[in-house]
């Protein structure tokens, strides 16, 4: 129960983009047509579910204030290395990203072709790293990081493959030029987020 | 009508091109083509030989919105004097009393929102969208009585500005305006459009005033805002014991159904709202799918979260099923913003989705959600965005299907 409700607040109500407006970039190029968008989402989904976990494990027992007691050495009991966090997250994730692309292309041709390009713009997705710091923030445990890594990503997802229909459907559209292009966009991400204000509030 | 006629024929050589009001064309055409078809070919495309062309629907769903409009003024006036301890208001009366409060906000919204059509009209020289007739008067009917006029005017403006325009007008925009309109006054000022200060008028100085003072202990909550405060009563009796001892209000089914009880101006009558319905479905505008969906999604829904809280009484999820779908704002959006041809679905198959939907999430949000005691617009909204989504699966579903049978039958020859 603790973790659908967990998940619901990551999806819906604190909706890791329309309410933080994280991976803003991404979303705004790559949101023109439904199955590139599928793409990136997907690889979204899966790249927050993976890097969550290892991001927790290496907070929690090397960066932490007073991490590495198992260690046994005293002095390295008392380092804290929390200051590391943000270039071991972005080097963490970088590093996770290459495996699993390296991974999947060993595994599977056709998820990789699907993939393909995404994989590695992912890395620079503030999405990854913003549900990274998030953990750090709101001190998760294990299993909380992985349901909160996979539900911020289904949540992005959503957003992103809403939109693209959106984007799909406005090609038809007469819009004043000033606000062809990005501007309509970004209008039209504030009236889902006002959509998805629907959902504040809600704890199971 | 020829009267009429020569009027506009006298009329049309100072707005064509070259006349002294050459600017102002849009406003001309829009009063023309309001009282008489139109006869302009059209230049390419798919051509349709039918005099109902976007203005006459948006005139039909005016008419379907009247019966809701009348007795919404007429709830009003009655509202008032129950609150004052009348048992059996005048009708003459509450009718005055309605409308004094009720038609300000309907001329407000009209006048500001054809401004802003107007001033789009002139600017990107295009005609003024015939939507603007329905989304006037759908703004006011969704708020309450006591609303600010200022608000009325800022939500119209942001509803026809940011929810329309900006798309290119009619036909083109993603969202229903009007409830883009009634959201934006939600977020923006949400103590004069919630809580249970704002839904009856109780103010006594203005025509038909009674004397005396508002009836002991009077609360102007709604049935859903006594069914969302948590209780140690089960939430039946709890609807039905409210404002019975003072006798000001009455939450029976049978009430709720006719309208007499307080809410947003047009939304309370679940009878006037199926009156609508009828207009709308015999006349072919609205869509049934989307009804019929929506109703389904509700009563699945309601009755599935009866059967959870069976043990739980006092909880929002035990309210009846039949009850449900009478309270609030529920009948009203269905009939009239779900099935607005504009933002929803456009596929026959996709129609059933978005209205099971929304009735899913309507109920979900007024029962599980405790900062909104009613859901149905934020519903709408929500399956607004995800409309293309569903119709986009729905073509490629289709066409998936129709590849398949096309290389089976070749794979035959």
């Amino acid at each position: 129960m603790e973790y659908i409700n967990l998940a619901i607040k990551a999806i819906f109500v604190e909706n890791i983009l329309l309410a933080y407006f994280l991976g803003m970039c991404s979303y705004l190029a790559v949101s023109k047509k439904v199955p590139t968008a599928i793409g990136l989402g997907l690889a979204v989904i899966f790249v927050l579910t993976i890097t969550s976990p290892v991001n927790w494990f290496v907070y929690e027992y090397f960066l932490k204030p007073g991490a590495m007691q198992w260690t046994g050495n005293a002095k390295l009991a008392a380092m804290d290395l929390s200051f590391l966090k943000l270039i071991s997250f972005i080097a963490i994730i970088a590093a996770m990203v290459q495996i699993v692309e390296m991974f999947i292309e060993k595994v599977s041709d056709t998820l990789y072709n699907q993939l393909g390009i995404f994989l590695p713009l992912i890395t620079v997705n503030c999405s990854i790293l913003g549900g990274a710091l998030f953990l750090v923030e709101r001190e998760y445990d294990l299993a909380e990081s992985v349901v909160f890594g996979s539900a911020s990503g289904i949540g992005w997802f959503l957003a992103i493959v809403s939109m693209a229909a959106i984007r799909q459907k406005l090609r038809y559209s007469n819009i004043p030029d000033g606000l062809r292009g990005l501007g309509i966009t970004m209008l039209v991400t504030g009236l889902i987020a006002m959509a998805f204000m629907a959902f504040s509030g809600i704890s199971l | 009508m020829k009267f009429l006629q020569d009027i506009f024929d006298k009329m049309r050589p100072d707005f064509e091109k070259g006349g002294k009001f050459e600017k102002l064309y849009p406003l001309f055409e829009a009063k023309e083509t309001f009282t008489f078809v139109t006869c302009d070919r059209t230049k390419s495309g798919a051509h349709i030989r039918d005099a109902l062309d976007t203005k006459r629907l948006m005139s039909t769903v005016i008419v379907a919105l009247i019966p809701c409009m009348l007795f919404g003024i007429y709830n009003v006036g009655y509202q008032h004097f129950r609150a004052y301890g009348v048992a059996d208001p005048v009708l003459m009366q509450c009718v005055i009393k309605g409308a004094w409060h009720v038609m300000p906000i309907i001329i407000v919204s009209y006048a500001v929102g054809g401004i802003w059509e107007l001033i789009f009209a002139v600017t990107r020289k295009h005609e003024i969208n015939e939507g603007f007739l329905v989304t006037g008067l759908l703004v006011p009917l969704t708020l309450p009585p006591t609303i600010p006029l200022w608000m009325v005017a800022a939500g119209v403006s942001f509803g026809v500005v940011i929810g329309k325009e900006v798309f290119g007008g009619t036909g083109m925009n993603v969202f229903n305006p009007a409830l883009t309109a009634r959201a934006f006054i939600f977020f923006a000022y949400p103590a004069a459009i919630s809580g249970d200060k704002c839904w009856r008028v109780v103010e006594n100085t203005t025509f038909g005033a009674v004397g005396g003072t508002v009836v002991d202990g009077f609360s102007g909550a709604t049935p859903l805002l006594v069914a969302s405060t948590t209780d140690t009563m089960a939430v039946t009796e709890r609807l039905t014991g409210f404002g019975q001892a003072t006798g000001y209000a009455d939450f029976s089914w049978t009430q709720s159904f006719v309208g007499l009880v307080p809410g947003s101006i047009g939304e309370t009558s679940a009878l006037c709202c199926l009156i609508g319905a009828a207009i709308l479905l015999i006349t072919g505008i609205g869509s049934a799918r989307i009804m019929i969906g929506g109703l389904v999604g509700a009563v699945c829904m309601a009755a599935l979260l009866n059967a959870v809280s069976i043990k739980d009484p006092t909880s929002m999820l035990a309210i009846p099923v039949k009850q449900q779908l009478v309270y609030g704002g529920f009948m009203f959006g269905l009939v009239y913003m779900a099935t607005d041809p504009v933002s929803a679905t456009q596929t026959a198959v996709g129609k059933w989705i978005y209205g099971f939907l929304i009735g899913t999430l309507a109920i979900l949000i007024r029962t599980i959600n405790p900062a909104y005691p009613e859901g149905m617009m934020l519903a709408i909204l929500f399956m607004n965005a995800f409309a293309p989504l569903i119709d986009h699966f729905v073509i490629a579903a289709h066409m998936k299907k129709r590849m398949r049978r096309s290389r089976e039958s070749q794979a035959y020859a």
